[in-house]
């Protein structure tokens, strides 16, 4: 349903990305793995419309999106959640929440969309009313999750979805994001958290020096020797 | 909250009333307390809520105050329509300074410099058309009448410009509540993560630039037929455009009772400061006075006086947060 081609990402002068090349299946969770500063958000920001390539298409569903801009991008259904829990901290859950729905359609089935939103983090119902700015880490990255599911979107790119959490949130937060798949939702997820995130995609990309290093089905990444010595640690 | 409103409304009540006990130059600071409230309130929706600094305010103030009153002398227009008319021209510029800002990206202190360089181009283009005065100004011509927007004494005036704060921060109090307000806020708080959330965050960021300017530039007219004379510097320098973010500065930047406490708070004080140290010869100390407060202010109240305020009357009120 996504595939980018040949795509080139400058920052003024200073190239990002290096002809990066990727695609996401319908129903699929694919990975893009890689160390700090090799490109990864670039990629995501791109696809988002909030950075265009110099070089290189971007194609959704058949569809050129490379020129258009986030909102129309999250229109067609395609939901970023920002890195590092980019809630509004002065607003509360709910106005939070309702922020995720921009567009006729998720606003009109923004009650139900929401009702799902607590299936999988009951905590939200629970501080519905607090202010943002005032959950915990490990709350605020979910509440970015929610909104990001308010939009309905049919592809969810999550950037770094278990950065700066306990071992312990970071297993929820994962189990829950498997869950969103399973409901037939399409994840791009870009993690430094290498084994997780090979653990529930079907396909995961290694993004170095702003190229992609090698890509291929999860459990052979998960084995392959240069995975495992520069990523895993073994 | 329902005695947050309740106190509100006895406050008015007693700014309706205070008239019966005021003197005329005691009105007079109470005229500029609220027309500073206003100000500050109408600068507060850009740059308080929706996170864009403006510093070339008096840009708007100077519009307003400029088209209304050569509507007035030239074609014998009320300036009740004439500061209809300065608000749609000052909305206009407003959007067109927000489409270079907001359309090219420019944030921070670029977008700062964009404000401050078109208030001052503003300046420079009117001291130097005869039609308006050039640089000596206009002086109006007193004309009292209701029709004219010019009162014999202080008292008409208070009512005004106490309108003009009621009905201003009314305005801004509703926005805020609504879906707009708080997109606003969602892009004063990271416009990053809006924009990823599909929100336009450029379609929102006009529509604020607009209200403000044009919210500001009725002042302007007011201005004009309270001192009955313009000149460029007043109305479009930069002294103006810094007096006018003081005070939602001092009382609580984002929130609709801010620039209101701050002026309560700044206004007095600059009248009386500037009467005090003038008659000992020290004219302009005021403005010292004014700089130490606001720099205080900003080391030790970052959020502004309304929020020692809101936890002093915390029990009293019920407030929740």
């Amino acid at each position: 349903m996504l595939e980018v081609k040949g795509m080139d990402v400058y920052y003024g002068d200073l190239q990002a990305l290096r002809g990066v090349s990727l695609t996401v299946g319908e129903g699929e969770v694919v990975s893009v793995i890689g160390s700090n500063g090799m490109g990864k958000s670039t990629t995501l920001k791109a696809i988002s419309g909030l950075l265009h390539p110099r070089r290189g298409s971007i194609h959704y569903l058949g569809r050129d999106i490379t020129r258009l801009s986030p909102s129309a991008i999250v229109e067609l259904g395609i939901s970023h959640v920002p890195e590092g829990r980019q809630v509004f901290p002065s607003l509360t859950v709910l106005e939070n929440l309702q922020m995720g729905a921009q567009f006729p359609e998720p606003i009109r089935r923004g009650a139900q969309t929401m009702e799902q939103v607590f299936d999988y983090f009951p905590r939200l119902k629970e501080r519905l009313e607090q202010k943002a700015g005032t959950l915990s880490g490990g709350e605020q990255q979910m509440l970015a999750i929610g909104r990001g599911l308010m939009s309905l979107p049919k592809l969810m790119m999550l950037d770094e979805p278990s950065l700066g959490l306990s071992p312990l949130l970071v297993e929820t937060i994962f189990e829950i994001i498997h869950k969103i798949s399973q409901q037939g939702t399409s994840l791009q997820i870009i993690e430094q958290n290498v084994h997780h995130a090979l653990c529930i995609s079907h396909r995961g990309y290694v993004l170095e020096d702003g190229a992609v290093a090698l890509l291929g089905p999860s459990q052979e990444l998960l084995s392959d020797p240069h995975v495992c010595k520069a990523y895993l640690g073994l | 909250m329902k005695r947050l409103y309740l106190l509100l409304g006895l406050l008015l009540l007693v700014l309706l009333l205070l008239p019966l006990v005021l003197d005329k130059y005691a009105l007079g600071i109470f005229v500029m307390i609220f027309f500073y409230a206003y100000l500050g309130q109408s600068w507060n929706v850009l740059t308080g809520f929706t996170g864009h600094i403006s510093l070339g305010h008096a840009l708007y103030v100077g519009i307003g105050a400029y088209v209304s009153t050569f509507l007035a002398q030239k074609f014998g227009l009320s300036p009740w329509l004439g500061m209809l008319a300065g608000g749609v021209l000052a909305t206009l510029v407003a959007l067109s300074l927000g489409f270079l800002g907001f359309r090219f990206g420019l944030r921070g202190v670029y977008f700062v410099i964009l404000t401050i360089s078109c208030a001052e181009i503003a300046r420079l283009v009117v001291s130097h058309i005869d039609a308006v005065g050039s640089f000596s100004g206009i002086f109006l011509d007193f004309k009292p009448g209701l029709a004219n927007f010019q009162f014999r004494g202080n008292l008409p005036y208070y009512y005004i410009s106490l309108g003009f704060m009621v009905l201003g921060s009314l305005a801004v109090h509703l926005l805020a509540r609504s879906r707009t307000g708080r997109l606003m806020v969602a892009i004063r708080e990271d416009e990053q993560a809006a924009l990823a959330l599909g929100v336009n965050t450029f379609k929102y960021s006009m529509t604020t630039i607009g209200i403000s300017a044009f919210m500001t530039s009725l002042a302007g007219t007011f201005y004009a037929n309270y001192v009955y004379y313009l000149s460029p510097n007043s109305m479009f320098g930069m002294g103006l455009s810094i007096d006018l973010i003081l005070r939602p500065i001092i009382g609580g930047l984002g929130t609709v009772l801010g620039p209101i406490i701050g002026s309560f708070v700044l206004t007095p004080l600059s009248e009386v400061s500037r009467a005090y140290f003038a008659k000992g010869g020290l004219e302009g100390m005021h403005l010292v006075l004014y700089g130490v407060l606001a720099i205080l202010v900003v080391l030790f109240m970052r959020q502004g006086i309304l929020v020692y305020i809101k936890r002093a009357l915390k029990p009293l009120l019920k407030l929740e947060d």
